[in-house]
């Protein structure tokens, strides 16, 4: 029998099959990373910076760096944690984001990851974009003032709904989500409530129309535990090995 | 643009401004202004809201579901009051014209823990150290610390009726301030049995506690009652939601306006139209309109909203301890402390054990265990929703377009109907108590005294812990300052 090979994740072994990132070895051991444009199901991204992590000295994003490169890796330390929490600020920052009005409050990951790492305050001064909101879909609310440009959405039409709905255009600061019709609508793509480019989306951007405060407050997503333990909750773990 | 006497001084230029500023917080800043002509004489008294909120315009734009969570943001105290209007308004957009029974008894025992912490803050928190020391005691001692120590099993009754209120609020909003337990067609839980049991537990020494807040407030009238008859007091019509048969109804109802002599202007008037009832007038010097009976004209049309107005106009009350109150109150010299501004304190009072009665009742009704929440039906392009908020009446009226945006908002708030009437009040206790006097820190606690009455939140600040932040500047009629007072 081989051994599998394996990193050093701040200190502990983490084995690993060929072809994984460091993301998804550490994930599959029940290690977690904060993280937020990645996504078990979509080809990883590396945009948000958030799983940044010391991979052999270097600062490297954990969701695209492959495993087979590591020898050690720092996450869960204060320098990195501080990072972390200066990159979320920076995204509250960015947007125009109300949590105490919005819907996805509870069921936010962006939120969720601004209590997991202990952010207390704003940091720095909000932009405050204006950002109009994009009604005209039957079924759907785009609602871009909360938008993190983690490109989620972009991934999901492409890769699963097989469909060119949403983009990023612009650069830097200028960046943002515009949907593919000439009028700039929602209502002029060929987009579907039932697409999973309208389920994936992390904070409230996307939203199926007349849902709402339909949860009560104790019953939404992360009333029930952390956004790190059921990161690990959700992680794919490792097919049983054929030992023979 | 309509003046009353004291409203506006024939030669301002001449006068003496004393300002108090701010009186503390209507979710915001107010302040009196006293206009005094070299004797002292009181010419011209007004209380300003220098607030500008703006909730109307920034809720343009956005889905209607998001508004009853964003729009009880106005308020910290009474939230509740803001997130079932503005739900009311919202079922008629999406054709919830009857709630289901869980939906409807839920929102009511939402509304009542509301009223009953809501009222037990002002009074006990907020009021009872000007009542129970003096107008115009020592100011150190004036505030809840000061009640704890002089009278800790007021101050502990006080504390535990509002916290059990918002326990009530917790349990069927999700959170003791500003939850989401309302939804445009219904509510997103109901109780379960745990909660209950866990409420029921205590209802029955809430309501004895209260019954003996309306005592407490009696016993006040009968020690002074010359001063508790006539403090700033004003003959005025008054406006408040009545049950179809004449009962309160803290929830829904009819409108019914009255004269200052009790003679109906209007009746049971379906709230959807309020606009051909109500107006709004626009004063220069304040950021709050001056609403008034349309069919009265905006001279004549001002009338005073709230707990007095309600206990006083309703007739009856349908549970039997607040109604034996109510009736007591209503004879108690000879009807004058139903009519007396300081009659406020007392109303409260029974409002307050009306909630904890209406609660108990409601805690033994099964359907509030029930799993039928939310119903729907034709779409609406306009929604009005009005509720008995423990201020007064409070007006959410919405427009949505066909894409669920909402397009155009008035919200018509318990402080902005009484608006009128508070600037009555202070003028009258102005002419009754500062005319011709040198103005002293107690003095001008008088006139707080009398704004406080009407609990528009403007006294939240004032009866701060610590340092409290009023300041009191003497001008010459240059402008100059001749005299400041800091305290704190």
């Amino acid at each position: 029998m081989n051994e599998r090979p394996s990193f050093l994740l701040d200190g502990d072994e983490v084995p690993f099959d060929p072809g994984q990132t460091v993301m998804q070895a550490a994930l599959a051991a029940g290690r977690y990373i904060p993280h937020l444009c990645y996504h078990p199901e979509f080809t990883p991204h590396g945009s948000c910076k958030l799983c940044t992590a010391r991979v052999n000295g270097r600062l490297m994003a954990a969701c695209t760096t492959p495993a087979g490169i590591a020898t050690e890796v720092e996450s869960e330390t204060e320098e990195l944690n501080d990072l972390r929490r200066t990159l979320v600020q920076m995204l509250f920052a960015e947007g125009n984001h109300f949590c105490p009005s919005c819907e996805r409050s509870g069921n936010c990951v962006l939120q969720a990851l601004g209590y997991d790492l202990g952010v207390m305050t704003a940091g720095f001064r909000h932009l405050f974009p204006d950002r109009p909101v994009d009604a005209s879909h039957p079924e759907i609310l785009l609602d871009f003032n909360r938008c993190i440009l983690c490109e989620l959405c972009v991934r999901a039409a492409r890769e699963v709904d097989g469909k060119h709905v949403f983009s990023l255009a612009g650069r830097g600061i200028g960046k943002h989500l515009i949907v593919n019709a000439e009028s700039g609508r929602l209502v002029d793509t060929d987009v579907k409530v039932t697409d999973k480019a309208v389920e994936v989306c992390p904070v409230g951007v996307i939203l199926r129309k007349r849902v709402g405060f339909a949860t009560p407050i104790g019953a939404r997503r992360y009333d029930q535990s952390p956004i790190s333990a059921q990161a690990l909750a959700d992680a794919p773990r490792p097919l049983e090995r054929n030992h023979d | 643009m309509s003046t009353l006497p004291l409203e506006t001084a024939a030669h301002p230029e001449q006068l003496r401004r004393v300002v108090i500023e701010p009186l503390s917080r209507v979710e915001g800043h107010g302040k009196v202004t006293l206009l005094l002509d070299e004797d002292g004489h009181v010419q011209q008294a007004r209380l300003h809201i220098v607030e500008f909120r703006a909730f109307e315009k920034f809720i343009q734009g956005r889905p209607y579901w998001e508004v009853p969570v964003m729009v009880q943001r106005l308020c910290g105290i009474c939230p509740v009051s803001h997130h079932l209007a503005a739900c009311k308004a919202l079922d008629q957009v999406v054709g919830a014209t009857t709630l289901t029974p869980t939906a409807e008894k839920i929102r009511r025992l939402m509304h009542y823990g509301q009223i009953l912490q809501s009222h037990a803050l002002h009074f006990f928190h907020l009021s009872s150290p000007d009542l129970l020391f003096g107008f115009g005691s020592d100011v150190a001692r004036r505030n809840i610390v000061g009640i704890a120590a002089a009278y800790p099993d007021i101050a502990r009754q006080g504390v535990l009726l509002r916290k059990y209120g918002q326990e009530v609020v917790r349990h069927t909003a999700g959170k003791r301030i500003h939850g989401t337990g309302s939804v445009p067609g219904g509510v997103n839980k109901s109780l379960t049995a745990a909660e209950r049991d866990e409420l029921q537990k205590d209802i029955y020494q809430m309501i004895a506690w209260s019954r003996d807040a309306v005592r407490l407030v009696r016993q006040l009238f009968e020690q002074d009652l010359a001063t508790y008859r006539s403090f700033g007091t004003f003959e005025a019509r008054t406006l408040s939601l009545v049950r179809a048969d004449g009962a309160m109804d803290l929830y829904h109802g009819g409108l019914r306006a009255q004269g200052a002599d009790g003679g109906t202007i209007f009746d049971h008037v379906d709230y959807g139209h309020y606009w051909e009832q109500i107006s709004e007038e626009v004063k220069a010097w304040s950021y709050m309109k001056f609403p008034y009976l349309r069919a009265l004209g905006h001279e004549n049309g001002w009338y005073r909203v709230g707990p007095l107005t309600r206990v006083t106009r309703c007739d009856f009350i349908p549970t039997p301890l607040a109604d034996r109150e109510r009736r007591e109150f209503m004879a108690f010299d000879d009807g004058r402390a139903a009519l007396s501004t300081l009659g406020f304190h007392w109303a409260r009072m029974i409002e307050m054990l009306h909630a904890a009665e209406a609660i108990k009742d409601l805690l033994h009704d099964g359907d509030l265990l029930g799993t039928d929440l939310i119903t729907g039906g034709k779409r609406q392009a306009r929604g009005v929703g009005v509720i008995e908020a423990p201020r007064g009446t409070l007006i959410h009226h919405y427009r949505v377009d066909e894409n669920d945006q909402v397009v155009r908002a008035n919200l018509i708030v318990s402080t902005t109907h009484n608006n009128h009437a508070m600037n009555v009040a202070i003028r009258e206790v102005a002419r009754q108590y500062l005319d011709g006097r040198t103005l002293t820190e107690g003095l001008l606690n008088h006139i707080e005294v009398a704004v406080r009455a009407f609990d528009p939140c403007l006294s939240c600040a004032t009866h701060a812990v610590g340092r409290m932040p009023l300041s009191v500047d003497l001008l010459d009629a240059d402008g100059s300052i001749a005299d400041s007072m800091v305290r704190g």
